[in-house]
């Protein structure tokens, strides 16, 4: 695994900026994915982008892997341009694409050793780099396997496996978990908990709020091309919704019906947000909340009082819900 | 700057060396169907050098020499197998490789350049279609077709029909869209084989004709490979070596610039 760089004194050098975007951009003809960014990762963060599908997460994480060139703006990776420096800058990265892209005419074993060898890595070191990493992603009995046979959980953490062969400065994974079971995400969470501990710097894509809160340091939150946000995700929950939020259902109610009942609920809490199927109410104490409610004797047919999350931010952002219709 | 270039070439070498380690790694567990495109050929001279040969008895070239029409066709097969071996790794398996099953996609995030997959891909096709080669020469050899010890010299002249077919595979591979484009190219191979010189000397075609046959890339293959073979040699080989170097060249550079296109998005 890769080491945190140490200053004189001893101590890791988190201010190092392993990369800077200054109004990146990048079009595809008309369209454009992404509408000038600015961010800075730094050595030893786990960084995110949280944000709906077609916010521009992965043009920018591709842009950052140096595989898409930007149309506009500026992008430094390990204080290097990616135009001209693209294949060394793609040495010191480890990459686990959304699809994977894992090599289908070869065995899990050979994955890792064929992808040793793209870096230059030497037949030896590669064999026993490959046998370490099965060990860390547990795939350890499936060398032999073919890659079709393994389970999608499974070739992620194979994806995973192959993207540290080459000891990485910076992970970047897009979108980890989308399409895992949740016993599957919560393997791959955990060995990406694992990676954060032994101080190797992460980037990650995510549409699921509650990965970005247990695995980001900091995070932007992207829509439309752009960051409508920044910062640890207490901070951004901190700034942007109340501490606690309690969710209404009204039994069969629906979008009208919600939006109606929303206006006679003015007061009971700072926010009042209809959803298609629940009304949501943001407030600093859920408690007087649900006194306001007797007071006026409003009787949803349940109440749900929790503390406020990343989805809420984004909710209460773009207004509109992060994964629109989850499986 | 010798240096860097050296160490450019050494890199370039390394890297594309990566990728011929994969397809080895890969195509180990299919050798049966490298053996299967050499016999191919063998089948070919059976049946025109063997069988027509023995009706057409010898042939008399346009400078006077009278050779055996099994040696004159012979070469001939020898260079078309160099094509087709070459042809069907770089075009349809590189295709199947980038369009199919998405192998560069993985690639794509190493250090490794288009011009490096390229590259590897070559070293790669030459590799196959040199098994056909000597195969076929042995062969050759073993019926007393190859007349003098220039004859050796085929194998080598074989390398540049190979390196000429592995540019235009590779461009083709990137071009095409799906399977069926692949009819085309197997027509447009066909038509090369029978009109190529490969059974009768380009002389004996119409005169308007004759421009559309020396254009055509295995005409020059196997012009090259049969004059070594017959020991004649002639200043228009010069020729051929520049026309099948120089479409190895331009293929490489077409194929390259499409894969970054078409990855680098």
């Amino acid at each position: 695994m890769s080491y945190r760089a140490s200053t004189l004194d001893g101590m890791p050098d988190d201010n190092e900026i392993l990369v800077s975007a200054a109004d990146l951009r990048k079009s595809y003809g008309d369209h454009e994915a992404v509408r000038g960014v600015d961010f800075e990762i730094r050595r030893g963060e786990a960084f995110g982008f949280l944000g709906a599908n077609g916010a521009g997460k992965s043009t920018t994480m591709r842009m950052i892997g140096c595989v898409s060139q930007p149309t506009g703006g500026s992008l430094q990776v390990f204080g290097r341009d990616p135009h001209t420096q693209g294949a060394a800058i793609r040495a010191r990265l480890g990459v686990v694409p959304q699809d994977n892209t894992l090599d289908g005419m070869l065995t899990v074993f050979e994955n890792l050793v064929v992808y040793a060898g793209y870096f230059g890595i030497k037949k030896k070191a590669a064999r026993e780099k490959a046998a370490e990493l099965l060990e860390f992603v547990q795939l350890t009995p499936r060398a032999k396997d073919q890659v079709s046979d393994l389970s999608g959980g499974m070739q992620r953490r194979l994806a995973i496996a192959r993207s540290l062969i080459n000891d990485p400065e910076l992970v970047i994974l897009d979108e980890p978990t989308t399409g895992l079971d949740p016993q599957a995400r919560h393997l791959v969470w955990e060995r990406l908990f694992q990676l954060k501990h032994r101080g190797v710097s992460i980037l990650l894509t995510t549409h699921y709020m509650d990965e970005a809160e247990q695995l980001c340091d900091r995070l932007v939150v992207m829509d439309e091309g752009r960051i409508i946000a920044s910062g640890s995700p207490r901070e951004l929950i901190d700034t942007h919704v109340t501490k606690e939020v309690v969710e209404l259902r009204f039994g069969t109610a629906h979008t009208a019906e919600l939006a109606a009942l929303a206006h006679t609920l003015d007061g009971v809490g700072a926010q009042i947000e209809p959803l298609p199927d629940k009304i949501l109410v943001y407030t600093d104490d859920a408690d007087d909340t649900g006194a306001a409610l007797e007071a006026r004797d409003i009787r949803p047919s349940s109440v749900l009082a929790r503390r406020a999350t990343l989805e809420d931010v984004f909710l209460r952002l773009t207004g509109r819900a992060l994964v629109e219709d989850e499986a | 700057m010798s240096v860097i270039a050296y160490g450019a070439a050494r890199a370039s070498l390394r890297s594309s060396g990566a990728l011929l380690n994969r397809n080895w790694i890969a195509m180990r567990r299919a050798w049966i169907l490298i053996i299967s495109g050499a016999v191919e050929s063998l089948l070919f001279l059976f049946a025109f050098g063997f069988g027509v040969g023995a009706l057409v008895g010898d042939l008399t070239l346009p400078d006077g020499t009278v050779v055996s029409y099994t040696a004159y066709v012979a070469p001939a097969i020898l260079a078309n197998a160099a094509m087709m071996g070459v042809l069907a790794e770089t075009s349809i398996n590189v295709f199947a490789k980038f369009k199919w099953m998405k192998v560069y996609d993985g690639i794509l995030n190493t250090p490794l350049r288009p011009w490096d997959v390229a590259l590897g891909e070559v070293w790669w096709a030459l590799i196959r279609g040199f098994t056909y080669i000597g195969a076929f020469v042995v062969i050759m050899a073993l019926f007393g077709l190859l007349d003098s010890w220039w004859s050796v010299l085929a194998v080598p002249a074989c390398l540049f029909v190979a390196l000429a077919f592995s540019g235009i595979g590779l461009t083709l591979a990137t071009l095409f869209r799906d399977w069926t484009d692949f009819d085309w190219m197997n027509a447009v191979v066909f038509t090369m084989f029978l009109f190529g010189g490969t059974f009768t000397p380009v002389e004996s075609y119409p005169d308007y004709l004759q421009p559309l046959v020396y254009a055509m890339p295995l005409y020059h293959g196997i012009s090259l490979v049969r004059g070594i073979s017959l020991g004649q040699a002639e200043p228009m080989m010069l020729v051929n070596v520049v026309y099948l170097l120089a479409l190895w060249v331009v293929g490489m550079w077409i194929a390259q610039r499409r894969l970054a296109r078409a990855l680098y998005k």
